[in-house]
């Protein structure tokens, strides 16, 4: 892969701090341009500056209120600057998205310290879009010192944030006790701090319990996440909420679990990339498709898994052909 | 395949009837859209800012307040001075004719009344955005 000229200057401009070039560069990531590949390539060195963090949750625990509460807190007590990536769902139907989390931002929408780039999942499962972890790397490309990466609103098995960022915080509101309940096997035993959000609601105290029941259920002889209680609406919590993130990512920098952490979630990407270039190699230009529809409209047999013996065996003798076997 | 196209739906000024613009945006939602909701009462300068680190290739606005006259040009020049001339300006709310006219030569792009079709607007815009796009490619 060689970076053009088009692909170096852009890249230039958004190591600058232009926003406008940052955008850009978000779209040809999105879009799977392969201009974004190779500009990768060429900045990926320096990255890793910004600290990445996942807010997560179930639809309306208030993540997007969340989002900005935190951003006008750090924005006030320290000038960070932030980069804001808000996941909404993609129809499965007819592609479109409707992305309305920045309704619940718009007090962030003239301060240029504050970059928001609304995502849709385009037919990704996991809570993020498939562009999601490449966004962030512009964000840091770009220079901000803290991305957060807001998820869908999730059910039980959407983790893919936890492989996407530095430090995961599950939003949970009262009222949201059978939730929990059901949460058990999937995103709870993957946070690493509990937010009970909307604390001014009656309940608060005792969501927090039950919280701390499942962890402890859970969690054997690990060290236990903190649960903090907020307000994203009066504020209240918000400073200990903001405090406990940074503290929790100095430690975990500091004992070195943020290194590994960041090891594996680019080894989960690359591996990701390869899935989809393998399964797209097989499907697409090996002709497995094709393949598929002669053999089930053929005689023989309806097993699947010998339908799919077969046809893993039609593809690695492709391949052999090829020679890159 | 084609990338989906992203569009900027809001509602600048005063007036707080943001029916219209909800409508529009569920209805390019389901034309296969990618619909950024920017919501009430956002000012040209915000709307812009939306604009562009969103990389829309549409804005669409919803003015029922008799202010179009100012609003419409005033984001088109902003989009303008920050070089996102290619973003497509559309829109619509209670605009008499000879105003849509004017605006047309202002560079504004077509604007919709009360009772237009929906099917039209979502077709307008991906013509308008296939131009651009192939535009774009043969530049």
């Amino acid at each position: 892969m060689s970076v053009t000229v088009e692909e170096e200057m852009l890249v230039d401009r958004v190591r600058s701090g232009d926003a406008r070039a940052a955008a850009r560069l978000m779209t040809w990531a999105e879009r799977a341009d392969a201009r974004f590949a190779e500009a990768h390539a060429g900045f990926a060195a320096g990255l890793g500056h910004a600290r990445r963090l996942g807010i997560t949750g179930p639809p309306g625990a208030g993540k997007s209120t969340l989002v900005e509460a935190l951003c006008k807190h750090w924005r006030t007590s320290d000038a960070r600057t932030l980069g804001v990536l808000a996941v909404d769902p993609s129809s499965p139907f007819s592609g479109g998205a409707l992305l309305g989390d920045r309704v619940r931002m718009s007090a962030l929408s003239l301060d240029p310290g504050v970059f928001v780039r609304s995502m849709a999942t385009r037919g990704a499962f996991g809570g993020l879009a498939r562009a999601t972890d490449d966004l962030a790397d512009v964000l840091d490309l770009l220079g901000r010192h803290t991305i957060l990466v807001e998820t869908v609103g999730v059910g039980q098995s959407e983790v893919d944030v936890v492989r996407s960022t530095d430090l995961t915080v599950l939003v949970l509101h009262p009222g949201a006790g059978d939730t929990i309940q059901a949460m058990k096997a999937g995103l709870m035993e993957a946070a690493d701090l509990y937010v009970v959000n909307k604390s001014d609601l009656p309940d608060a105290e005792r969501l927090v319990h039950e919280i701390a029941d499942a962890l402890d259920l859970r969690r054997g002889d690990r060290e236990r996440p903190p649960v903090v209680t907020v307000s994203a609406v009066t504020g209240a919590g918000l400073p200990q909420l903001a405090q406990t993130l940074d503290r929790l990512l100095d430690v975990r920098t500091a004992d070195g679990r943020l290194a590994r952490r960041r090891t594996e979630n680019l080894a989960s990407r690359v591996r990701r990339l390869v899935d989809a270039e393998l399964r797209r190699e097989a499907w697409e230009r090996a002709g497995l498709e094709g393949e598929l529809v002669r053999r089930m409209a053929g005689p023989g047999t309806l097993s699947v898994y010998a339908l799919a013996a077969g046809l893993l065996a039609a593809f690695r003798a492709r391949a052999a052909e090829r020679g890159d076997a | 395949m084609q990338p989906p196209i992203r569009v900027l739906v809001a509602k600048p000024g005063l007036d707080g009837h943001d029916r219209g613009a909800k409508v529009v945006a569920a209805a390019l939602r389901d034309a296969g859209m990618e619909v950024v909701y920017g919501g009430l009462h956002a000012t040209p300068e915000a709307i812009v800012e939306m604009a562009l680190q969103e990389d829309v290739e549409v804005v669409g606005l919803s003015i029922l307040s008799g202010a179009h006259m100012t609003l419409f040009p005033k984001v088109r020049r902003l989009l303008d001075e920050a070089g996102a001339d290619d973003v497509l300006l559309t829109g619509g709310g209670i605009i008499p004719k000879a105003d849509m006219d004017a605006l047309a030569r202002s560079g504004v792009g077509r604007l919709f009344g009360p009772g237009a079709s929906l099917d039209e607007l979502a077709t307008y815009i991906r013509g308008e955005v296939e131009r651009r796009r192939s535009a774009a490619r043969s530049a």
